[in-house]
């Protein structure tokens, strides 16, 4: 169906709410295990590019294609949801506001989703969930409620949770940024393990140390466009685009 | 028996004096209640206990009963005792003390949530305490509530309906009449709900004209 | 006040606080059952059905319950429904309750943070996957105390039923008003019993209320 040579393929991706557009025709690949950062100023459409991603917004033009498969599909209703919950169960995503369930322990918001969609049993959900919650630290609160974590604790669950369905590819929006300064490295640590594991990842971040540590590659985007795209090095230290300069000028003196 | 609409343009004239009716006697009830309401929150709770308890007890108890209940009593009571007033007085009296119940406590919530600052605040330039209630702390809690009292007085149009009950010539009293000489209640009693849906949108569209003001003189 | 006059006749006021009680429940599980669909329909992705849901609530709440009744009770034979007083009253409230009602549970489901939605279905799960697992146990918790309000209006308007001869409790009052012309103990009878069931529903509902919120 597709000429597939990567595994996430963004092409000529198109976001309009009414008139105003916040995607411009933007492309993008990302290799397996790669990572890939978007910065760039709010309102610059980056969240909305990663939540194109797993169709939570629609793209207006263009198509998403995951391991040879395309994510956004025109489909007659029942046949869409029917795809588009098997393409999401391979995506995980991770939310700024973390949005863990609070009616459900760590436990059950990790073992949630498997048992219900992989028909896990009791004994295999829970191998599950101790297996993911102990990447992220968080064994020791596995049976505690969101309302008894602290902010990065919750997070962490957040990303067992997403983990927890085994996902080909992880997308982070702005995973820290409604984070304590104090809280955010716990999360940071979390992110780097999964780096260091090939999980592949698209992060949307405010941080720029910890997109320049970690990631492949870095797009700043501004007013629904790439503007510049490159290894961080080059991206943060010899940005070639006078819209970048001006971006990393305020942001990097603004961090210090 | 099928429907049949056709009779209804003759008896409109009937229908209409009941739908002013229904709205005098809602304006009337609405505006008891508004005062009655500022009022019994203020006995509630600035009175002396001796009135104070037994005053929340008596309002507890129009809470916890039937509005058509009370109506019966404010009716038949009135006239035990020898005051022999029009059934729409009564009416209006019943409805109107009904909701100021209801209306007392959404602004005694208020008052309380305005009190502390506010009285101290006028306190300090030298307000009495009665004079700093009057003017600074019950217009505002007033104002906070005006909303949720919109909102009792549409309750209020609609349970009009009930004082057909003791005999006023009502909008509802008038469609029953009126079936009474054509035996076609469906019909009537559908154009009185109309005209009641009408009035509804009527009085909503003038809350939310009065909501709008008091936001802007804010 | 007429004591002796009052212990002669409580026995009838009991009897009849046992209809207001049986009408409240039937009311109650048929408000209930409305309400729901209700919400469903609002919440629709079907414009159609939603457009049916709000007119539903607009037409049933724009109008006094007491006319509803009467349009059922009196005009139903008309259109072919024919059913007794008890029966139009359960039927009649209860679909008026079930407005009131569709707004609540609507209310209490779109209160729930979109996030959660969102992370649900990045999950995979199916939207009534996310509704019912996610949402709704969320939202029922918000539900508990207006649909409590909901249910302590819905007992005070079963008095309506009077109207068209059911005989529950204020129908009672009112007829041994008519006969014994003592509006004040008849009253004060009635009004006791609606006191009681009215107050330990309310205890029912906080401590339900309660209850759900642990954790």
């Amino acid at each position: 169906m597709t000429d597939q040579k990567h595994f996430v393929e963004i092409r000529h991706a198109q976001k309009a709410f009414g008139t105003l557009e916040v995607l411009k025709d933007i492309s993008l690949n990302v290799e397996r295990g790669q990572i890939v950062a978007i910065i760039g100023p709010s309102g610059s459409g980056k969240s909305t590019l990663l939540r194109a991603i797993n169709d939570l917004d629609p793209l207006t033009g263009g198509e998403i294609i995951l391991d040879g498969v395309q994510v956004n599909k025109t489909l007659p209703h029942r046949q869409y949801e029917k795809h588009i919950n098997e393409m999401r169960q391979q995506i995980g995503m991770v939310f700024q506001h973390f949005n863990l369930f609070p009616h459900m322990t760590a436990r059950e918001n990790v073992t949630m989703a498997p048992k219900m969609l992989k028909g896990l049993s009791k004994e295999e959900a829970d191998a599950l969930a101790v297996e993911q919650l102990d990447k992220v630290g968080m064994l020791e609160r596995i049976d505690y409620y969101p309302s008894r974590l602290s902010g990065g604790q919750k997070q962490r669950v957040a990303i067992a949770r997403a983990l927890a369905m085994k996902p080909k590819l992880m997308l982070f929006d702005e995973a820290t940024s409604a984070l304590d300064p104090e809280l955010v490295d716990e999360v940071n640590q979390v992110m780097k393990k999964l780096a260091e594991e090939h999980m592949t990842m698209i992060i949307v971040t405010h941080e720029m140390d910890f997109a320049a540590s970690v990631c492949d590659r870095v797009l700043f985007m501004d007013k629904g466009v790439v503007v510049e795209e490159g290894p961080p090095e080059v991206v943060f230290r010899n940005p070639t685009q006078e819209r970048t300069r001006e971006f990393l000028r305020k942001h990097l003196a603004g961090a210090k | 028996m099928g429907l049949d609409f056709s009779v209804v343009p003759q008896y409109l004239d009937i229908i209409l004096l009941g739908c002013a009716w229904t709205i005098g006697i809602t304006v009337a009830a609405a505006i008891l209640s508004f005062f009655g309401g500022i009022v019994f929150a203020v006995i509630a709770l600035y009175a002396p206990w001796i009135i104070r308890q037994p005053f929340r007890l008596i309002a507890w108890v129009f809470m916890s009963t039937p509005l058509l209940l009370q109506l019966f009593l404010i009716y038949f009571g009135l006239v035990q005792i020898g005051i022999d007033l029009p059934a729409f007085i009564a009416g209006i009296i019943g409805l109107g003390l009904h909701f100021a119940v209801y209306n007392s406590e959404l602004i005694q919530t208020a008052i309380l949530s305005v009190d502390k600052g506010q009285m101290e605040a006028a306190r300090t330039v030298g307000l009495s305490r009665s004079q700093a209630l009057r003017k600074v702390v019950i217009p505002q809690a007033v104002r906070a509530v005006i909303p949720p009292i919109g909102n009792n007085m549409i309750a209020l149009l609609k349970d009009s309906a009930l004082v057909s009950v003791i005999g006023v010539s009502e909008l509802t009293l008038s469609a029953q009449r009126v079936i009474g000489r054509t035996y076609r209640p469906f019909e009537f009693y559908l154009v009185a709900a109309a005209f009641y849906y009408v009035i509804n949108l009527g009085m909503e569209w003038v809350l939310r004209k009065i909501e709008r003001r008091i936001s802007i003189s804010r | 006040m007429d004591i002796d006059l009052m212990l002669r006749v409580y026995p009838f006021f009991i009897e009849a606080a046992w209809v207001t009680i049986l009408l409240s429940v039937l009311t109650a599980i048929l408000g209930l059952t409305c309400g729901a669909l209700g919400a469903a329909a609002r919440l629709s992705r079907f414009a159609l059905i939603r457009f049916l849901g709000a007119a539903y609530v607009s037409v049933f709440r724009g109008t006094p319950a007491l006319i509803q009744l009467f349009i059922l009770y009196f005009g139903g034979p008309q259109i072919g429904i024919q059913l007794d007083a008890f029966e139009a009253g359960v039927i009649g409230l209860g679909i008026n309750a079930g407005a009131y009602m569709t707004e609540t549970i609507r209310g209490a489901i779109i209160s729930i943070d979109k996030g959660q939605r969102e992370a649900a279905r990045t999950l995979g799960l199916s939207q009534w996957q996310a509704m019912y697992k996610i949402i709704l146990p969320q939202a029922a918790r918000l539900m508990v105390r207006p649909l409590g309000v909901n249910l302590n209006m819905l007992i005070k308007a079963t008095a309506l039923v009077a109207a068209i001869s059911v005989i529950e409790l204020t129908y009672t009052a009112q007829r041994y008003i008519g006969s014994t012309y003592k509006p004040f103990e008849m009253f004060l009878l009635a009004g006791i019993l609606y006191m009681i069931i009215i107050y330990v529903t309310g205890r029912g509902v906080a401590w339900l209320d309660r209850k759900v919120q642990i954790n």
